[in-house]
């Protein structure tokens, strides 16, 4: 409630601020805009921000931290009666004096009399924390307001350059924007090697990477923690490896083919029909894809080759007709051809910008040879544009890599170290997805090796993307 | 317009081609004595969309010399030049009519393939533009496609000569296998026109060929010009009067889409008869 308040009384304080600000500059100016070095607004909004803004910012950060420091402090001194409690107990016990001080909800837990003293003495102890920490950043606030106000509204007169301060206030804004998500990002990957750090002190990075056999639902067991050889990922990789290659099949030239009809041969008409709907395949979500993989693709391709299996029965190839016989719905095939369709539109819409920014010149030369438009986009356009288009498919790659719903629909969930396409085979993004979901402990290797894999495969698509982007760039720089 | 209906029926036979050893002379005063004629186009109308560019342009362009249209920014030279190897077909809204007769065939006619045509009829372009493959590789991409070589030695023959004709073979011999985009503009406009001669032309068209190269650049494609001048037919067009005075030996004069004047180079830069051309050489306008 108090906090509110003080938000409140703070954008009073801060449009008052502008208010005077902007006022003072105009009289300076003797009320002519014209005469003054900035727009009035500017001074008014320079004189806000200052006041504004530091103060919003110390609420800010006692909120989120506010809690934190009171828990530090409260759990400093502990009295005689907590040493029985376990450590878990203890949190529990301190959580629910915090609680009991701001009034919120407490916990199941039943506390003895004796305990319940102890809790109430806690629950006082915090709430004096608590209001000494909001007066403490009231009182601050009010310092900051102050500051900023003094340390501005002087100054204004109507040379006083407030447009480029606050110019200087927006540069801020949007580098701390920027600053953002990369500390994110940092915030991400460091979770991700901590945890993975976990991971790797109870199964060995070589056997991880280099095993064949992964079976973490044996793992889980404390007798083979570790030691199951459950851990090894290879058949993952080997499966996430079959279903990219085979979406890459279909996306690599399909895609780029329609690039090059959309670019080079296409009439404005047909560009203009075709560009569209291949941007809205873009945009189907991939779980449509998933069960359109799963539900329509997966029954086709098996009861495919479940006849065309009939015919090699009781002929010279039996063996393979009986295989046939008894192919699945559920195989690497439907999977990668799938999540290929699905990056068609992806891998196209990059190559036809690639090959658009092939220089017209070159063209226009190697027509003028008397070469046709399929040698001229054979032996000029594409070995021009190659290297941007390598860059595409990297980044179609890393994205196949990625792609997870798909293949937890239709790939399957057995990890076989296989190439045959006809199996089924599980990816590093399904098993992440098994790993973790339905109620799990976080601190078993079972649910660690998610983040194992996790970063596995964000190394992987890491290094792709980096590379991807280098080729694209430099192809970039060629004609610019 | 001066050549007469005789000379031009004496050059539409094919096998008349290169006949004679005395062209210079022949082609130094065109107006009277009548070289053969390798182009000849009547009526030459282009529109881009709604918008006419070129209006009944007539011109007849003389075998084995040297032919430059000159005139301001946005008059239609480099647009008729286009028109000649059919480079307009690669725009869409570009329409071209009239008759543009090369030995007497019209190249706009449905029995003639624009891709053959253009073999017959080699382009510079204004900005040296080689392909981004070896020198080797730029020389020879026309004698590949075209078949014009049987075996590896016949086609290192071929980019020989015609890096040997362009006045390159001494500068890159050495480096055949480099890429052609590393040489200097100069070199590389060079390149591009030793590119144009592999595949034995009879006519290379040159829009612009020096402005984007130095004055030294320039004056070593304007000397290859000169000696190409013996085994082509060539028309170049250039914003540099001096340029057409110092390689043509024929001159057209372009404005807002027409032809105003063409004549022996000499006649046009001393005599002009059109007021047009008398202020467009003289710098009034331009």
């Amino acid at each position: 409630m108090l906090t509110w308040i003080a938000i409140l009384v703070l954008a009073a304080l801060s449009g008052l601020a502008f208010l005077m600000g902007r006022r003072k500059a105009l009289a300076s100016a003797g009320g002519s805009p014209a005469k003054m070095h900035s727009l009035p607004g500017y001074y008014g909004t320079y004189v806000a921000l200052w006041v504004g803004v530091p103060a919003a910012l110390l609420l800010f950060v006692s909120i989120m931290f506010g809690g934190r420091l009171e828990h530090a402090l409260l759990t400093a001194n502990q009295p005689p009666i907590l040493h029985q409690l376990s450590a878990e107990q203890k949190e529990l016990f301190f959580q629910d004096a915090q609680a009991l001080a701001e009034g919120r909800q407490l916990s199941e837990a039943v506390y003895e009399p004796n305990m319940k003293v102890a809790l109430d003495a806690k629950a006082s102890e915090a709430k004096g924390y608590v209001n000494a920490f909001k007066q403490g950043t009231f009182a601050l606030m009010g310092v900051l307001v102050l500051a900023g106000f003094l340390a501005t509204f002087p100054r204004l007169n109507k040379d006083f350059r407030a447009r480029n301060r606050v110019e200087g206030w927006v540069d801020g804004l949007l580098m701390a924007c920027s600053i953002v998500a990369v500390v994110t990002t940092l915030g991400i990957i460091l979770s991700l090697v901590w945890e993975s750090l976990r991971f790797f002190s109870s199964v060995s990075p070589a056997e991880f990477l280099l095993g064949t056999h992964w079976s973490p639902q044996i793992g889980m067991r404390d007798d083979q923690v570790g030691s199951s050889g459950g851990f090894g990922a290879l058949p993952l990789f080997a499966g996430t490896f079959l279903v990219m290659m085979i979406a890459m099949c279909v996306a690599g030239p399909v895609g780029l083919f329609s690039a090059i009809y959309l670019s080079e041969y296409a009439g404005p008409k047909a560009r203009a029909v075709f560009k569209p709907l291949l941007e809205i395949l873009a945009g189907v979500p991939t779980v449509v894809y998933g069960f359109f993989a799963a539900l329509t693709v997966g029954p086709i391709f098996r009861q495919g080759f479940n006849s065309l299996g009939g015919l090699f029965l009781g002929g010279p190839l039996n063996e393979l007709g009986l295989y046939l016989g008894q192919v699945q719905n559920q195989m690497a095939l439907v999977a990668g051809v799938v999540m290929g369709i699905m990056l068609i539109p992806f891998v196209s819409s990059l190559s036809d910008d690639i090959i658009n920014s092939v220089p017209q010149a070159l063209r226009d030369g190697s027509y003028a040879m008397g070469a046709t438009k399929s040698e001229t986009v054979k032996k000029v356009v594409l070995p021009a544009a190659l290297p941007g288009i390598a860059g595409a498919f990297l980044l179609a790659i890393s994205r196949a890599i990625g792609e997870t719903m798909i293949v937890t629909m239709a790939a399957g969930l057995q990890a076989k170290l296989t190439l045959n396409p006809l199996e089924t085979v599980t990816t590093v993004t399904v098993q992440i997805v098994t790993l973790l979901t339905g109620d799990q402990e976080f601190d078993s290797p079972k649910t660690l090796a998610a983040f194992g894999l996790g970063l596995t495969l964000f190394a992987v698509t890491l290094v792709l993307n980096i590379v991807a982007l280098r080729i694209v760039q430099k192809y970039r720089e060629q004609y610019d | 317009m001066t050549p007469n209906g005789s000379s031009f029926s004496r050059s539409v036979m094919p096998m008349n081609r290169d006949d004679s050893a005395s062209h210079e002379a022949a082609t130094a005063s065109a107006a009277t004595s009548g070289p053969s004629v390798k182009i000849r186009a009547r009526d030459i109308n282009v529109f881009y969309g709604e918008k006419q560019a070129l209006f009944d342009v007539a011109i007849d362009i003389p075998e084995k010399s040297v032919t430059s249209f000159i005139g301001p920014s946005g008059c239609g030279k480099s647009t008729f030049l286009r028109c000649m190897n059919r480079m307009n077909d690669t725009i869409p809204i570009c329409r071209v009519t009239g008759a543009i007769e090369m030995d007497g065939e019209d190249v706009n006619d449905r029995s003639i393939d624009p891709v053959v045509l253009r073999a017959r009829v080699g382009m510079v372009f204004q900005k040296p533009n080689p392909f981004p493959k070896s020198i080797y590789e730029n020389v020879a991409y026309g004698p590949r496609i075209h078949g014009l070589a049987t075996g590896k030695d016949e086609l290192d023959a071929i980019v020989e000569s015609s890096l040997r004709r362009a006045g390159l073979w001494d500068e890159v011999s050495d480096r055949l296998l480099q890429p052609g985009t590393g040489l200097s503009g100069g070199q590389q406009q060079r390149l591009v026109i030793a590119r144009a001669i592999a595949v034995g032309p009879e006519v290379i068209l040159m829009d612009e060929p020096c402005s984007a190269l130095d004055p030294i650049a320039t004056a070593k494609i304007e000397e290859l010009i000169d000696e190409l001048r013996e085994q082509f037919c060539i028309v170049i067009v250039t914003h540099s009067m001096a340029q057409a005075a110092r390689v043509s030996q024929r001159t057209a004069f372009f404005h807002m889409g027409r032809l105003v004047e063409s004549g022996a180079t000499d006649e046009i830069f001393t005599n002009p008869r059109d007021s047009r051309t008398q202020d467009y050489i003289t710098g009034r306008f331009g």
